[in-house]
């Protein structure tokens, strides 16, 4: 099956596989899953080989589609191909579907604490959220808090791809590294990121320090515990198939064992890439001057309370956002992994 | 002699027991070079041990196992192995797959990409180097598999019930198959199996093992007039079927 194309984002996708799947095996129609992958794929390959490569770029249909002129009258057209219109009708509809919840939730934001079923004083209308998101965007406080956050959400981010993939990829290869720092490991990952913040501040102060180090802390864990999962989980026969060739283990953890657990590495960097983010707010709260986690708390002591929705919504954005690249780089390097 | 097995037995520890178990017991065989000798038995008899030792994997208990009369002290690229469950590495194309071996004997780019794509048209894959072994057929696979056993031009061909996990029809058009790559090759080829018939048809020799402990019992010389039309419905393949499960089954029932 040609690879699913990374490029167009989770809604067109889908329905962009669908109508490669469609010329393959017309009579289906458009299906919503891909089980009828499987059933394309099998020993009859050699037909849907040559537009497996042409379906791999978004933009360009595999034939059909608008195309040049004059169409040969002789060959009756096969079942009817989801044009263009189809398509997007099919696209609309999903994306219509995905976002109804999205408005229904503005909606009833907007119109309770107008009705005063709550009190606008604490749950302001959102519109006057948004106005207020707006405002702080156009003074630059906005962007100058978004960009403190991001500094150390990736810092702490980075630095703990950096040590936990190395330390993990360490443990799960050597056993006697696991067995020593095995239950030290255990008592920690059991230990909440956060119960350990006050400790963080204690020792390294309340500045930067303190706080990448708490995000490098609380991403350190899912990295580091799929990494040696990654490890541990390689299938021992591809070990064994790998060193009957006669590999070395140094070849061997290069050419097979990395290979194979990069999935899980990545599933790991994924939910620390959420981590970052949640634990971020919480250590901008405690003695920050700058910072998305700071400009909320900030606001609710000044009882700026559109500002500080303005702030928690342009966190969860950016958690959004943050894991969608995520979700997409990780689905990038496992496509292999659907068996 | 290609492959000499010098009485040898491989005995592995039993947890909470002083006793070791007796996998193989005073195995003795050889294997010509350019043979197709199948190994014949019911699981447990020590098959696999048996293809471990060849490969190198594990070392005997006791006696001698020698390639090209060399002791075999460990895995290496002179023996290919073909597994039942492929062993495919899922994030390499099949082209990619066929050039792991030819990685591992540093064989230049270039000329790996040729080699690969030679050995997978031998295997009936022209057209396939750049799929993924998850959007192959358990068939497939196995060509795949095969042509990278044979791509780092190894002498023996080491095979574990390579066509156990595959439908009839697909196993017997490979076992076809195999016996045509065989023939272009000229590989000595140790296949184990647990099908008297798929023994019959591919081996020159028959191996039959019998377990507890794994021995081999008797090496039944197999040759047909001609090989045309439908092989297994002929007499003398009944034959042949017939003796080998005689043998089998006179171990199976012990004495009442």
């Amino acid at each position: 099956m040609p690879r699913p194309s990374q490029g167009a984002g989770g809604l067109a996708l889908s329905a962009l596989d669908d109508s490669v799947l469609d010329y393959s095996v017309p009579d289906y129609g458009v299906q919503d899953d891909s089980a009828q992958d499987d059933s394309a794929q099998g020993d009859s390959g050699q037909d849907d080989s040559a537009q497996g490569d042409s379906g791999q770029d978004d933009d360009d249909p595999p034939r059909g589609a608008p195309g040049p002129a004059a169409p040969s009258v002789t060959r009756p057209r096969p079942p009817e191909r989801p044009g263009r219109g189809r398509r997007a009708l099919l696209a609309g509809r999903r994306a219509v579907r995905a976002v109804a919840a999205l408005l229904l939730l503005a909606a009833v934001w907007e119109i309770l604490p107008r009705l005063e079923v709550v009190d606008p004083t604490f749950l302001p209308p959102l519109s006057e959220v948004l106005l207020a998101w707006a405002e702080l965007l156009r003074s630059g406080e906005l962007a100058d808090h978004a960009g403190a956050s991001l500094a150390r959400s990736l810092a702490g981010f980075g630095l703990a791809i950096a040590l936990a993939v190395p330390l993990g990829l360490l443990i799960g290869w050597y056993r006697p590294v696991a067995q020593f720092l095995g239950p030290v490991l255990e008592l920690f990952r059991n230990t909440a990121a956060l119960a350990l913040l006050p400790v963080f501040v204690l020792i390294l102060g309340l500045g930067e320090t303190s706080k990448v180090s708490i995000i490098l802390y609380a991403c350190a864990w899912p990295i580091l515990l799929n990494t040696v999962a990654g490890v541990k989980g390689v299938d021992p026969l591809l070990i064994k198939s790998a060193t009957s060739m006669g590999l070395k283990p140094y070849r061997l953890f290069q050419k097979v064992i990395l290979p194979a657990a990069v999935p899980t590495i990545f599933t790991g960097v994924r939910l620390a890439g959420a981590y970052s983010i949640l634990v971020l707010v919480a250590a901008e709260m405690v003695g920050a001057k700058a910072g998305l986690g700071y400009l909320i708390n900030y606001a609710q002591f000044n009882f700026r309370v559109p500002d500080m929705y303005a702030g928690i919504i342009t966190i969860s954005a950016l958690g959004l956002l943050f894991n969608l690249l995520l979700v997409r780089l990780e689905r990038r390097f496992s496509t292999w992994r659907t068996t | 002699m290609k492959i000499e097995l010098l009485d040898v037995t491989k005995e592995f520890p039993v947890r909470d027991s002083g006793t070791p178990f007796t996998a193989l017991s005073g195995v003795s065989l050889s294997v010509a070079s350019g043979e197709f000798l199948t190994l014949v038995g019911p699981s447990g008899c020590g098959k696999s041990t048996l293809l471990d030792l060849l490969t190198g994997l594990a070392t005997p208990t006791r006696g001698e196992i020698r390639l090209d009369g060399v002791p075999v002290t460990g895995p290496g690229l002179d023996r290919g192995i073909v597994f039942q469950q492929y062993a495919l590495f899922p994030w390499r194309t099949a082209l990619a797959n066929v050039e792991f071996g030819l990685e591992a004997k540093a064989v230049p780019r270039r000329e790996r990409r040729e080699l690969a794509g030679h050995y997978l048209d031998l295997v009936g894959l022209t057209g396939f180097a750049e799929r993924y072994p998850h959007e192959l057929s358990g068939g497939m696979r196995q060509r795949v598999a095969i042509a990278r056993s044979l791509a780092y031009d190894p002498a023996v061909l080491l095979m574990d019930e390579p066509f156990a996990a595959l439908d009839a029809q697909t196993r017997e058009s490979l076992q076809e198959e195999l016996l045509r790559i065989w023939q272009a090759t000229g590989k000595t080829v140790v296949f184990i199996t647990h099908g008297i018939d798929e023994a019959v048809y591919l081996g020159q020799r028959v191996a039959v093992m019998t377990p507890a402990p794994g021995r081999i019992r008797e090496v039944v010389e197999v040759s047909f007039d001609s090989r045309e039309g439908d092989l297994r419905g002929t007499a003398r393949f009944g034959e042949y079927r017939h003796a080998i499960w005689s043998l089998l089954r006179e171990e199976a029932v012990p004495v009442a």
